[in-house]
Order: structure tokens, then C-alpha cells, then sequence
């Protein structure tokens, strides 16, 4: 079973009518993968005998028989669950997250886990125990991070739905990269019991698909309050389907212009064109400035990291995951499961985020981060005070080639720029296809604020009608 | 801001790292610079401004403390993860050097 021309409505179409059945879809699926991952590599764990839930009713749920991937951060029961990490190669959860047990009671059927950078720590899925994922365009270039085996997952045709994970881009960023639909929700409105933690402050489960209403199908399901994740909204759930299929007559859009300047003509081209397509379509666009975007990324690097370093202290080798052999005491022990078990990325934001919050240097860096970060929110609720969604590039450039960058992580951080600002705000924020560059396609990202998933469903819904991307097919899948 | 290989050594201590002499130089040379970008922040005139260390629309929610059973686990499936056991806990190496012990 091939993905690249269904989608959640199709599906749910043959199955209810009975010309296909949901065993089949689930070994078909899993049959596809394991051809079409050879180019790949997007996933880490393959549920050879992946069945379909018993009982399912196409008419109650339209989830129901679907598989769906699932980002190998977040655990699974009886599915080995690594976060692509040396440290937890051989960790076998004993219970679901809150967003896979909600996607159990819809009926989705469970194929596997999908490949990321190791601990969620990247923007090209180079940083895995488990290789590098390849992307559908271009099998040379990265698929983005850090959900990139969710995204190639999606775009290479493997699986209609995916679930990722993002803390300062990491759904965004890979959606944009492989020309597929990806949406973090606002902080709050998904539980993250049963993600591994990154940055906790930051990180939110997502959604990626090829079409915008898939999306809003999956999210339908996941989100919402949880008893196990007090930082969940108890706010009511709107049924964002209804978002699908609006007009965006007197929409107010901004542009903000520190975000069109980062990136070159031939991208500026194609990002523009969608904002004419709004603008003819009658949305008021209005140009704005997000003064402190030049700060976000050190900003982020600095809150993250810290958060990161104090989350991956649990990895101690005692209790569960990896651990050294020939150890002389329980100092010993740590010391070389750490250094064993982790990779060059993760060790790198645990020392920068120890050093930020170590004594002498708190005030000047993770304290300054966090005023910074107050000043950051408020340059969005200025902006939101006028406007109702925001749009400009995801990202500063189409995918660049694998082992092009990751031997600098500077250069690798910075192509967060344009996304970390959402996580640091708490806002939704998704990439929807806006076109090809070169060949590879870039991402119009949309932000709304906070609990607003609504604008940023409907303005992408219209984008994808309006430029019809998911027509295309990845040049890299065909042969 | 200079960053020294002490440095260095002092924050891998903090993290439970070891590196070995090769890598404590190529990351005394990475940190330095990554630090150094980090340090652009201390630009911003933030006189006044309130830190911002958590973005929930919520107080802090209370539970009733009692245990449950919990998805139906026993001790045993609660315990498969764990690299060493014996008679059902969890086994750790000796806190002090083992030829000291001796």
C-alpha cells in the first residue's frame, strides 16, 4: 500500500464500503515500508505483524484502520521506544502515552516508529544511533529534523498520518523539507505524558500529513486536558475540521519583515506568491516586525539546552537503558553510561545547558534568556492585538545535503531562526507546502495565537487549495 | 568570553561526562564559540523586564496523593527494563571503589 494519492477520507471510504479490509491496509502498509525504506531510512522499529484493532467502526471513527507512525520519542507499549539514542537501545516501555492510547480508542493500527535525531537534538535526522534518514525529493539531501522520519515517512508515500514532536522546529522544519503538512499545536492544548522530555517549557506533540484536513482529523483525537500532564489546557476542544474549506475574506494576515529579508529571491518568490494568493482571495495583509528575531536562536539554544540538561539526568544506567560494563563504583557507573550512551549532539546541549545554569553564569545567561524570551512574547501579542495569523518562510532554505552542515553545529542551530520564536511564545504554529526551489520544496509557515489552531488550519487549508502541491509526487520515490 | 579547557572540565564534571584529551580540546573550541553566540543575549536591555520561564494557562493543579493501580502492571513488568536486579529490587554497583573494599 502505497500513500502518495490517499488520504484519511479515501481511506476511510474503502474500508467502510468493504473493498479493502483493515488487515490488509495494516500488511500492505507494513510491506511498503520495508521495500521503500531501503531508500530511506525513516524508521527504527517495523511491527512486522502489525494488526488492526478488533471491533472497529468506520462510521463512529474516521482513525479507525488507519496506520499512522508514530516519532520514536514517544512511548509505546510493547514497541521498543529509543528516542534514536545508544542510551535506550533496548528500552521496552510497559505503557502508552496519553496521545497513543487516545489514537488506540479511535481504532489507528500501530506499524512502527520512526527515525529522528537523538533526543530529539537536530534539524536533519543526521544525529541518530540509526543513520541518517533519507529525503523523498532528493535521497542526498537531509529530510529536516528533528522528526525527519516522520516527514519522509509521510511524503515517500509510507503512511497517511505521522505523529512528531516539536521544540524549536522540529515538526515544522522537516514538513517544509519534504512538501508535506506538519502543525505544532499551542503548548497546552496536546499531553506530553509519555513523550520523552527535551524542553519541557517547549516541546508539544504534533501532527504531519499530506493534506491539511488530515490533520485536523489526527489532532482531533490527541488533543485536549489529561490528568497525567497538569500543563494540558482544560479548555474545550474545538472540532477543527471545521476549519477546512473556509474563505479567508478579511483575514488579517502579517508579514513580518525580519522573516521575508531571511531568506533569497528565488525562496522570497515563492513565499510571496502565496501571500498574493491570500490577498487576492480578500485577506488584508499587513507588514510587521518581529525586532527580536535576531536573538531567538541563542535565546533558544540557552533555555532548551539547560532544560535538556536537567530532563537527561535520569539517564543514570541504573534503572533502565544503557549500562557501562567494567565499572569500579556507583560514580563510575553514570560517568561512562553517559558517555557511552549518548551521542556528540546530545553531549553538547547537556554541557551548554550546565554551564548556563551553573554558578557564575545564571544571571548572565539562562536568567538574560529568560527576560529575553518576555520580550519575545510580547512582540507577538503586539502583532496579534491587530492581526490573526502571521506568515512568512518556515525555514531560510530548501534541504541542504547530508553531511553538509552537521560538523557545524552554528551553522546547523541557525536554521531554527525562523521557527523557535513559536515554541518560545507557546503559540500554534504549522508549515504548509508553498512551492519548489531548485527542485526541493519550501514551506509557508502560519502562526496564530495561543489556543487559535483554527487560523492556522483555515489559512493553510486554503493555501493547499489554492497552489495544489499535494498533486506532486517526490522525485526521489519514483523509479 | 574566553573559555577555558578548566572550564570545560569543571561543566563535564557537573553533567556526569568524561571526555578524553582530544575531545575535552575540539569541545573547549566548539563551547567557546557557541557560548560566545549565547552571549550575543546580553545585548538586549532587559532592565526591568519579568523572566518568562513557562508559558501554561494554568495554576498549580493539586491531586489527591494516593496510589492506584495503575494500567494493570505488575512489579514484574515494572521491573523488565531494569539492567540488574536480585530477589526483585534493583541492583547497584558499590558506592565506594571495589579495591578500596576489599
Amino acid at each position: 500500500m502505497n500513500y502518495l494519492n490517499e488520504n484519511i477520507d479515501s481511506l476511510n471510504k474503502k474500508l467502510a464500503s468493504g473493498d479493502l479490509s483493515a488487515d490488509k491496509l495494516a500488511q500492505d502498509t507494513v510491506a511498503n515500508i520495508k521495500d521503500t525504506d531501503k531508500k530511506l531510512n525513516a524508521w527504527i522499529t517495523v511491527v512486522d505483524d502489525a494488526k488492526p484493532a478488533e471491533n472497529l467502526d468506520f462510521s463512529k471513527s474516521k482513525l479507525a484502520g488507519i496506520p499512522i507512525a508514530i516519532k520514536d520519542n514517544i512511548i509505546t507499549n510493547g514497541i521498543k521506544t529509543t528516542a534514536a539514542s545508544h542510551m535506550l537501545y533496548n528500552y521496552m516501555p510497559m505503557y502508552d502515552a496519553t496521545v497513543v492510547s487516545k489514537l488506540k480508542k479511535a481504532g489507528a493500527t500501530f506499524v512502527g516508529k520512526t527515525n529522528m535525531d537523538e533526543f530529539a537534538m537536530g534539524s536533519s535526522t543526521e544525529h541518530s544511533y540509526y543513520g541518517a534518514t533519507h529525503n523523498p525529493w532528493n535521497l542526498d539531501k537531509v529530510p529536516g529534523g528533528s522528526s525527519g522520519g516522520s516527514a519522509a515517512a509521510v511524503a515517500g508515500g509510507q503512511v497517511v498520518a505521522a505523529l512528531g514532536s516539536d521544540t524549536g522546529g522540529s515538526i515544522r522544519q522537516p514538513a517544509a523539507f519534504n512538501g508535506i503538512f506538519g502543525i505544532k499545536p499551542t503548548y497546552g492544548r496536546v499531553s506530553r505524558w509519555g513523550l520523552i522530555a527535551f524542553g519541557s517549557s517547549l516541546d508539544q506533540i504534533g501532527v504531519m500529513t499530506k493534506r491539511v484536513k488530515d490533520s485536523a482529523e489526527v489532532l482531533n483525537v490527541i488533543a485536549g486536558a489529561d490528568e497525567h500532564d497538569s500543563t494540558v489546557s482544560t479548555r474545550e476542544v474545538p472540532d477543527f475540521t471545521k476549519f477546512i474549506g473556509q474563505d479567508v475574506k478579511g483575514l488579517r494576515v502579517a508579514v513580518p519583515k525580519e522573516y521575508m529579508e531571511a531568506v533569497d529571491g528565488k525562496m522570497r518568490e515563492v513565499i510571496q506568491k502565496q501571500i498574493d494568493a491570500l490577498k487576492d482571495a480578500g485577506a488584508i495583509i499587513n507588514e510587521v516586525s518581529l525586532p527580536h528575531t535576531k536573538y531567538v536562536v541563542p535565546d533558544y539554544y540557552i533555555i532548551a539546552s539547560s532544560e535538556a540538561s536537567s530532563n537527561l539526568q535520569r539517564y543514570d544506567g541504573i534503572r533502565y537503558g544503557y549500562r557501562a560494563e567494567d565499572t569500579k563504583n556507583l560514580l563510575d557507573v553514570y560517568v561512562k553510561s553517559r558517555s557511552e550512551g549518548f551521542g556528540a549532539e546530545v553531549k553538547r546541549r547537556i554541557m551548554l545547558g550546565s554551564f548556563a545554569l551553573s554558578a557564575g553564569s545564571y544571571d548572565r545567561f539562562f536568567r538574560q534568556a529568560a527576560k529575553v524570551r518576555t520580550l519575545i512574547c510580547d512582540d507577538f501579542d503586539k502583532i496579534f492585538a491587530e492581526n490573526d495569523v502571521i506568515v512568512g518562510p518556515t525555514t531560510t532554505e530548501p534541504a541542504f545535503g547530508i553531511g553538509e552542515e552537521v560538523s557545524d553545529p552554528i551553522k546547523m542551530y541557525n536554521n531554527d531562526i525562523l521557527t523557535i520564536s513559536a515554541n518560545l511564545a507557546g503559540i500554534p504554529a504549522a508549515s504548509v507546502p508553498a512551492g519548489l526551489v531548485d527542485g526541493m520544496p519550501v514551506g509557508l509557515q502560519i502562526m496564530a495565537k495561543r489556543f487559535d489552531e483554527g487560523n492556522v488550519f483555515k489559512t493553510a487549508d486554503f493555501i493547499e487549495r489554492s497552489n495544489k502541491f499535494y498533486e506532486k509526487t517526490p522525485t526521489g520515490m519514483e523509479d | 568570553m574566553e573559555i577555558t579547557k578548566d572550564t570545560i572540565k569543571h561543566v563535564a564534571t557537573l553533567s556526569r561526562l568524561a571526555f578524553n584529551e582530544e575531545e575535552l580540546d575540539k569541545f573547549t573550541d566548539q563551547m567557546g564559540s557557541i557560548i560566545n553566540m549565547a552571549d550575543q543575549l546580553s545585548e538586549v536591555d532587559t532592565e526591568g523586564v519579568e523572566e518568562t520561564v513557562q508559558v501554561v494557562d494554568r495554576d498549580t493543579v493539586f491531586r489527591e496523593d494516593k496510589p492506584e493501580h495503575w494500567q494493570g502492571q505488575n512489579r514484574e513488568t515494572l521491573m523488565a527494563n531494569v539492567p540488574e536486579k536480585a530477589n526483585g529490587y534493583i541492583k547497584v554497583p558499590v558506592i565506594i571503589n571495589k579495591d578500596e573494599d576489599e
